[in-house]
C-alpha cells in the first residue's frame, strides 16, 4: 500500500466517526496501545522536546525501506504518532521525503500541528523527512 | 455566593466571553495568561485610531496634541494607580519581560561587578530568570535562588543565609504565575535593603488581584505588563525610585530618549524619555489608562472577596477528583489552581477540555525550574478572573470529568 492509499485509508475509518469524542476516543486507544518504541531507542537523542509534551522517534533501514518507530509522553499526541508511523514506515526513503500528509488535516486534526500546540508532532514529521533525506542520499552514494 | 457584585452586568462589558467553542459556551480559565478586555479599553484603541491618531512629543499640530495629552494622562493615572512620588518613575515599556531586561541591562551592566550576586526565587518566570542570566554571565556575577516549600510558598527561613553583603540584587515576584502564591515581598524588602541590595518586584500576576502601593511597599522597581489587568497585549511599565533611574545610562538609543544629537556628542534626554527610545506603542499606553479606569471603577474589597469564593469553590470541586493533585496550596494565594492527574498527562487534559469550550493552560507555564524541582513536566492551570462565575467551575468540573473519563 502507498502512502498516498494509507493516508485515504485513515481518512475512511475517520468518516466513520459522527463528533469529536468518538474521533478522540479513537486516537486515545491507538495510544494506550503497547509501546511503539522499543526502550532502548527511548533515549534523549532521539527526543524531539516539544513545549507541551515530548516525542522520541528512532528510525532504521530495512531492505532499502525505513521503518520508524515513535513515542510520546500525552497519549493524545502518542495516538497521532501513531497514525503517521502508519502511514510512513516501511516505505522507501525517496518516497517518504515526497510525501505530502495531508490526512491529519482532512480528519480534523490539523491544530495539533498548528505552532500553539507545540507538541512535538510537526517536529517529528519534519525529522522523519529528514531521515528520509539522508537515507536518500546514502542510497545514491 | 454572597457576593455584592453584579457580574452578570460585568460579563456585558466583555464582548469576547459572549460566544460557543466547539460547540460549547467558552469558558475562560486562562486568565493568569491574558485577561479579556472590557469594551471601554477596546474603544479607547479605535478611538485614538478613529480621531486622533499622531506621533506623540513631537509635532507641532493639533492631533500630536491630543495623541501627547492622552498618552501622558496615562503616565497621571499610573502614578496614583500605584501611588510612585513622580509621574518621571513610570517607563512605558512593551510588558514586563521589556522591564525586567531594561532593569538587567542598564542597571545591571552599571552596577554589577565579578562576585557579586543576584537573588531570585524557585517561583519565577523566565522573564525574571534568563535576563538576569544574561547580565550575570557577561558581569561575572552568580545567580542564587530562594527555595519554596511543599506549598509552594518561598522558604523564609534559608532567605537569611541567601542574604549577603555579596547580594546586590534581589527579583521574585509579587505572585506566582504557576501557582498563584502571593509572597512575602514586604519582608523581602526589608531584608534586601537591610544588606543594601536593590529588589525589583515583578508584579504581573498582582496587579489585577490587588491594590499595589509602590511608596508603601518601598520596592526599588515594580514590573507590570498591561495584557494581565484587561488592557491590551505589547504595554507594560516600569516602575523604578527616581535617584535609580536618574542614574542608570539608557540602553536603547534612538527618537525621544534624546536632547540633543550630533556625531561628535549626544545628550540624552530626561526621565521617563531616556528610557523610552523610539514611537512607542502610543495606542496601548492610552488603552491601558482606560484599563486602570476599569480597575479603578470596580470596588477592590468585593473583587477580592469574589475572586477568593471562587478560588475556594473550585479548590473544593477540584479535591473531590480521584488522582487529583493540587500545586501550590499556599495560605496566601489568588484565584490560580495549578494540578494534575494521577496517570494523566497534561496535553491530553488540556486537548480535551479545550474540545468542550473551556480554555485552561497546560505545560510549565515559563517556570521550568519549578516543575523540575516538583519533578514532574507541567501542570494544568485554571486562572480566574473577576468575570468568572460558579456556573463556569461547574462547566469546568463537568468537562475535567468527562476528558478524564475518555482518558482512563
Amino acid at each position: 500500500m502507498s502512502i498516498e492509499e494509507r493516508q485515504q485509508e485513515i481518512i475512511s475509518e475517520f468518516s466513520m466517526f459522527s463528533d469529536w469524542m468518538q474521533k478522540y476516543e479513537y486516537i486515545i486507544e491507538l495510544g494506550k496501545e503497547l509501546p511503539l518504541i522499543e526502550t532502548q531507542y527511548k533515549t534523549d537523542d532521539n527526543l524531539i522536546k516539544g513545549c507541551q509534551s515530548r516525542v522520541w522517534l528512532h528510525a532504521e533501514m530495512i531492505e532499502n525501506t525505513i521503518k520508524f518507530s515513535a513515542d510520546s509522553d500525552a497519549i493524545i499526541t502518542k495516538g497521532l504518532v501513531a497514525l503517521v508511523v502508519r502511514v510512513l514506515s516501511d516505505e522507501q526513503p525517496q518516497a517518504i521525503a515526497e510525501s505530502n500528509l495531508h490526512f491529519v488535516n482532512d480528519i480534523g486534526l490539523n491544530e495539533h500541528l498548528s505552532q500553539t500546540r507545540s507538541n512535538g508532532l510537526a517536529s517529528m514529521i519534519k525529522q522523519m523527512k529528514m531521515y528520509a533525506v539522508a537515507y536518500a542520499l546514502k542510497i545514491k552514494h | 455566593m454572597t457576593t455584592t457584585l453584579d457580574i452578570q452586568q460585568l460579563r456585558k462589558e466583555f464582548p469576547i466571553l459572549h460566544q460557543r467553542v466547539n460547540g460549547y459556551p467558552l469558558v475562560y480559565l486562562d486568565n493568569a495568561a491574558t485577561t479579556q478586555k472590557p469594551q471601554s479599553v477596546i474603544n479607547a484603541i479605535s478611538d485614538y485610531y478613529n480621531r486622533y491618531n499622531a506621533n506623540i512629543h513631537r509635532g507641532a499640530h493639533h492631533l500630536a496634541h491630543i495623541a501627547t495629552e492622552a498618552f501622558e494622562e496615562t503616565r497621571n493615572k499610573s502614578k496614583t494607580f500605584l501611588n510612585t512620588q513622580e509621574t518621571s518613575e513610570i517607563i512605558f515599556t512593551s510588558g514586563t519581560t521589556d522591564s525586567i531586561n531594561l532593569v538587567a541591562q542598564s542597571w545591571g551592566r552599571k552596577n554589577l561587578q565579578e562576585g557579586d550576586e543576584v537573588l531570585l526565587s524557585m517561583l519565577e518566570h523566565h522573564s525574571n530568570i534568563v535576563p538576569w542570566q544574561l547580565i550575570a554571565e557577561e558581569k561575572g556575577a552568580t545567580i542564587k535562588v530562594i527555595p519554596i516549600n511543599e506549598k509552594g510558598e518561598l522558604d523564609l527561613s534559608a532567605i537569611d543565609s541567601l542574604l549577603t553583603s555579596k547580594t546586590k540584587m534581589v527579583a521574585v515576584n509579587h505572585v506566582s504565575n504557576a501557582l498563584g502564591t502571593i509572597n512575602p515581598i514586604t519582608q523581602l524588602i526589608e531584608k534586601a535593603h537591610a544588606v543594601g541590595a536593590k529588589i525589583l518586584i515583578d508584579g504581573t500576576q498582582a496587579i489585577a488581584h490587588f491594590p499595589v502601593d509602590v511608596q508603601e511597599l518601598d520596592c526599588d522597581f515594580y514590573a507590570i505588563s498591561a495584557h494581565k489587568m484587561y488592557g491590551p497585549t505589547g504595554v507594560g511599565l516600569l516602575y523604578g525610585k527616581k535617584e535609580l533611574l536618574e542614574a542608570m545610562p539608557p540602553y536603547r538609543g534612538g527618537g525621544e530618549m534624546i536632547k540633543s544629537v550630533s556625531f561628535e556628542k549626544t545628550t540624552y534626554n530626561e526621565l521617563p524619555h531616556k528610557f523610552e527610545a523610539g514611537t512607542p506603542n502610543i495606542e496601548g499606553v492610552i488603552a491601558l489608562g482606560a484599563a486602570i479606569d476599569f480597575i479603578n471603577s470596580q470596588d477592590w474589597p468585593s473583587v477580592h472577596e469574589y475572586e477568593m469564593e471562587l478560588l475556594n469553590y473550585a479548590t473544593t470541586q477540584l479535591s473531590s477528583i480521584d488522582g487529583l493533585k493540587l500545586y501550590g496550596t499556599a495560605k496566601e494565594k489568588v484565584a490560580v489552581i495549578s494540578f494534575l492527574i494521577d496517570g494523566i498527562h497534561p496535553y491530553d487534559l488540556g486537548t480535551l477540555l479545550d474540545k468542550q469550550g473551556v480554555a485552561v493552560r497546560t505545560g510549565h507555564h515559563c517556570t521550568e525550574p519549578l516543575w523540575n524541582h516538583f519533578g514532574v513536566v507541567g501542570s494544568v492551570r485554571a486562572s480566574f478572573s473577576i468575570y468568572n462565575t460558579v456556573e463556569e467551575i461547574d462547566l469546568f468540573i463537568t468537562a475535567l470529568k468527562k476528558a478524564i473519563q475518555l482518558l482512563k
